[in-house]
C-alpha cells in the first residue's frame, strides 16, 4: 500500500481527496453511499453571516460536459452552523472544512471567528470567488489589493488552517494567489467556478434567474490544471486544485501540475461514491507505478 | 436509505409518439419505496449529457423485484433514454425524495401528461390499505394520456381532454368528477394544472399534496439547484419534495410562473 497522507499547513489529510463546497452539502448527504471517514476532507457548503435564500430558480442549467449554477450561496447561516450543523458532523472522521463566504470585510471576520471557536474544523476556506452574488464574492477575488486586504484582516482573528479560494475569472491568477500568501494565507485552492452563460434559444431567454453563472464539471478541467501549475510554481504555500475532477486519472492530473491535495465537486452530482472510487485509483496507481509515496509525484511537471 | 444500482431493462414499451415505460429489474432485493420518490437515471453514451435525469417511479412490484418508469421524450437525456434496449444495464441512484402520504380515506388523485406516472404505484399502495381512490387523468389529447386501462384496476378512472377525444371535454379541474367529497387530493402534473387544483384544494380546507418537477442536478439535496420558493423559503426539491402539503406553497400557488 502507497502511502497517501498529504499535508495542507497543518491539516493531515490521509489522502489527497476533499470534496469541494456546495457540492457535498454538510456530507451527510452521501453518508448513504460512501463511507465519509475515508475522504481526506469535506469543505462543507459555504456559509455566510446570516441565513441566505440564494438566487431564484432556475439556478442551474447543464452545458456540454459541465453545468451552470447560480444557487448565490444560500445557507442557514454561521449561528445555525454552529449550534445544528457542527454537532450533527464534527465526529465523522475526517477534516471538515468550513467554505466562509461574505459581502464585506466584517462579514468574512465575523464568520471565520466563530468557525474559529469549533475544536473540530481544522481549517477555513475563505470563498474571494463566487460568481453568483451580487456584493462580495469574486468582488474580493478579482483585484489583488481587494484580495490581499481581506485575508489579512480574516488572518488577524483566524488562528487555524487558512486556505483562499481563487476565481479564474481574472487576468493572472497567479498575481492574486501570490497577493493572498504575502497577506497570511496557509493555502490556496483553486479553481472556483468561470463566469458563463447560456440561452433558452427556443424561449429566447437565458437559462439562469441571473443571466449569468458559474461554470464547473469536465469542460473547466484544463483551465483549472494551467492555473493549479502556474500558481504552484508562484507561490511557497501549498495549492489545493479542484475543477472538473471526476476520475482518479483527472486527481493525477492536478497532483502532478502542483496541487498538494484536490478537491471533487461536480462529479458528485453524476455518481455519489465517486470520492471513494478516485481514493482507491490513486492506491491502484500508486501500486501500478511502484509510488511508495503520493508526495512522490506531486508537483513532477 | 438511498442506494446506486446497476439494474436490467426487462421490459420496454412505447406508449405513443411521445412516452416509453422501462421496468428494470434489481439484481438482489429491492429496498421499500414510498409512491412519490423518484430515482436519479445515469444516462450513458451522450456526450452532451452530463448530468443524471430524475425520473418519477411509476410501478413498483416488490415481489418480483422490479420497478417501472415512465418517461415522457422531452429532451436529449430522454432521447438517449428511449433508445435502451431489452438486457441493457441502467444505473440508477434512488429511492430519492418524500413521496405522498397515502393517509386518505376517499383520496381524489389528478394526474396530467408525464404526471401521470408516480400516480400508479400511489394508487396501488392505496388498494394495499383497501382504500379506492378516484383517479382523474387528463391531457390535451387522448394520446397524451400515456397509461389508461391500467389504473382501472386499482379505482375509479375518469378522463379529460381538451379535445374531447376521451372522457369529458375540457381541464381536469372542470371535470364533473373534481368536485366530488374527497378528504384527500394528491396531485402530479403540469404546474399550471397542479396550481388550479391546489388552490382549489387550499380553499375547500382539502388536505392536498402536489409533486413539483423541477430541474436538478444531485437529487439528493446537495446542490441546491432544484429549490421551490415555499412559505419557510427555498426548499429543495429532490430532498424536502418532490411531494409538498400546499399549505407549505401559498406563495408558489399565487405565483404567476
Amino acid at each position: 500500500m502507497a502511502k497517501l497522507e498529504t499535508k495542507i499547513h497543518n491539516i493531515v489529510l490521509k489522502n489527497p481527496v476533499m470534496t469541494a463546497s456546495g457540492t457535498f452539502g454538510y456530507g451527510e448527504e452521501f453518508a448513504d453511499f460512501i463511507n465519509l471517514s475515508r475522504l481526506g476532507g469535506i469543505i462543507v457548503k459555504g456559509t455566510t453571516g446570516e441565513r441566505r435564500q440564494g438566487n431564484p430558480y432556475p439556478r442551474m442549467a447543464e452545458t456540454p460536459a459541465g453545468m451552470l449554477n447560480a444557487v448565490g450561496l444560500q445557507n442557514v447561516g454561521v449561528a445555525t452552523f454552529c449550534k445544528e450543523v457542527y454537532p450533527r458532523i464534527k465526529d465523522i472522521d475526517t477534516n471538515i472544512l468550513v467554505n466562509v463566504s461574505g459581502s464585506s470585510i466584517e462579514e468574512y471576520c465575523s464568520v471565520a471567528e466563530q468557525i474559529d471557536e469549533l475544536d473540530n474544523i481544522p481549517g477555513i476556506e475563505l470563498n474571494i470567488s463566487c460568481p453568483n452574488v451580487k456584493k462580495g464574492g469574486m468582488g474580493f477575488g478579482t483585484n489583488p489589493e481587494m484580495a490581499a486586504q481581506v485575508v489579512s484582516e480574516v488572518r488577524k482573528v483566524y488562528h487555524k488552517t487558512l486556505i483562499v479560494k481563487l476565481t479564474p475569472n481574472v487576468t493572472s491568477v497567479v498575481d492574486i494567489a501570490k497577493a493572498v500568501e504575502q497577506a497570511g494565507a496557509d493555502s490556496v485552492s483553486l479553481i472556483n467556478t468561470m463566469l458563463g452563460m447560456a440561452i433558452d434559444v427556443e424561449r429566447q431567454r437565458p437559462y439562469l434567474s441571473t443571466i449569468t453563472g458559474g461554470l464547473s464539471g469536465p469542460c473547466v478541467k484544463p483551465v483549472a490544471v494551467r492555473m493549479v501549475w502556474q500558481v504552484a510554481h508562484a507561490v511557497q504555500i501549498p495549492v489545493v486544485g479542484l475543477g472538473g475532477i471526476s476520475c482518479a486519472a483527472d486527481a493525477l492530473e492536478f497532483l502532478m501540475a502542483g496541487a498538494k491535495a484536490i478537491e471533487v465537486g461536480t462529479a458528485n452530482f453524476l455518481d455519489p461514491a465517486v470520492t471513494v472510487k478516485i481514493v482507491d485509483g490513486l492506491q491502484d496507481y500508486c501500486q501500478r507505478h511502484h509510488i511508495d509515496d503520493i508526495n512522490d509525484i506531486i508537483g513532477i511537471i | 436509505m438511498k442506494h446506486i444500482t446497476d439494474f436490467v431493462i426487462e421490459n420496454r414499451t412505447q406508449l405513443g409518439e411521445q412516452y416509453f415505460s422501462l421496468t428494470l429489474r434489481h439484481p438482489g432485493q429491492l429496498p421499500p419505496i414510498a409512491a412519490g420518490q423518484f430515482v436519479e437515471v445515469e444516462v450513458r453514451h451522450c456526450r452532451e449529457v452530463l448530468l443524471r435525469r430524475p425520473i418519477s417511479i411509476h410501478d413498483v412490484d416488490a415481489e418480483r423485484n422490479t420497478l417501472t418508469l415512465l418517461i415522457q421524450i422531452v429532451g436529449k437525456g430522454t432521447r438517449q433514454l428511449s433508445e435502451l434496449k431489452v438486457g441493457e444495464e441502467l444505473n440508477l441512484v434512488y429511492p430519492l425524495g418524500h413521496g405522498f402520504s397515502v393517509e386518505g380515506k376517499r383520496p381524489l388523485l389528478v394526474g396530467g401528461g408525464a404526471g401521470i406516472a408516480p400516480l400508479f404505484h400511489l394508487a396501488k399502495c392505496y388498494q394495499a390499505k383497501g382504500v379506492v381512490p378516484t383517479i382523474l387523468l387528463g391531457g390535451r389529447t387522448k394520446e397524451l394520456i400515456p397509461v389508461r386501462d391500467a389504473f382501472g384496476q386499482y379505482g375509479k378512472v375518469c378522463y379529460a381532454t381538451e379535445d374531447g377525444s376521451l372522457g369529458e371535454k375540457g381541464l381536469v379541474t372542470q371535470h364533473t368528477a373534481f368536485a366530488g367529497d374527497y378528504d384527500q387530493i394528491c396531485t402530479c402534473g403540469p404546474t399550471p394544472m397542479m396550481k388550479a387544483v391546489g388552490r382549489y384544494a387550499l380553499e375547500k380546507g382539502i388536505p392536498c399534496e402536489v409533486s413539483l418537477e423541477n430541474m436538478m442536478a444531485c437529487g439528493i439535496g446537495a446542490c441546491l439547484c432544484c429549490v421551490c420558493d415555499t412559505d419557510e423559503g427555498h426548499k429543495c426539491v429532490c430532498k424536502e419534495g418532490p411531494v409538498f402539503d400546499v399549505r407549505r406553497l401559498t406563495k408558489w400557488l399565487e405565483a404567476t410562473k
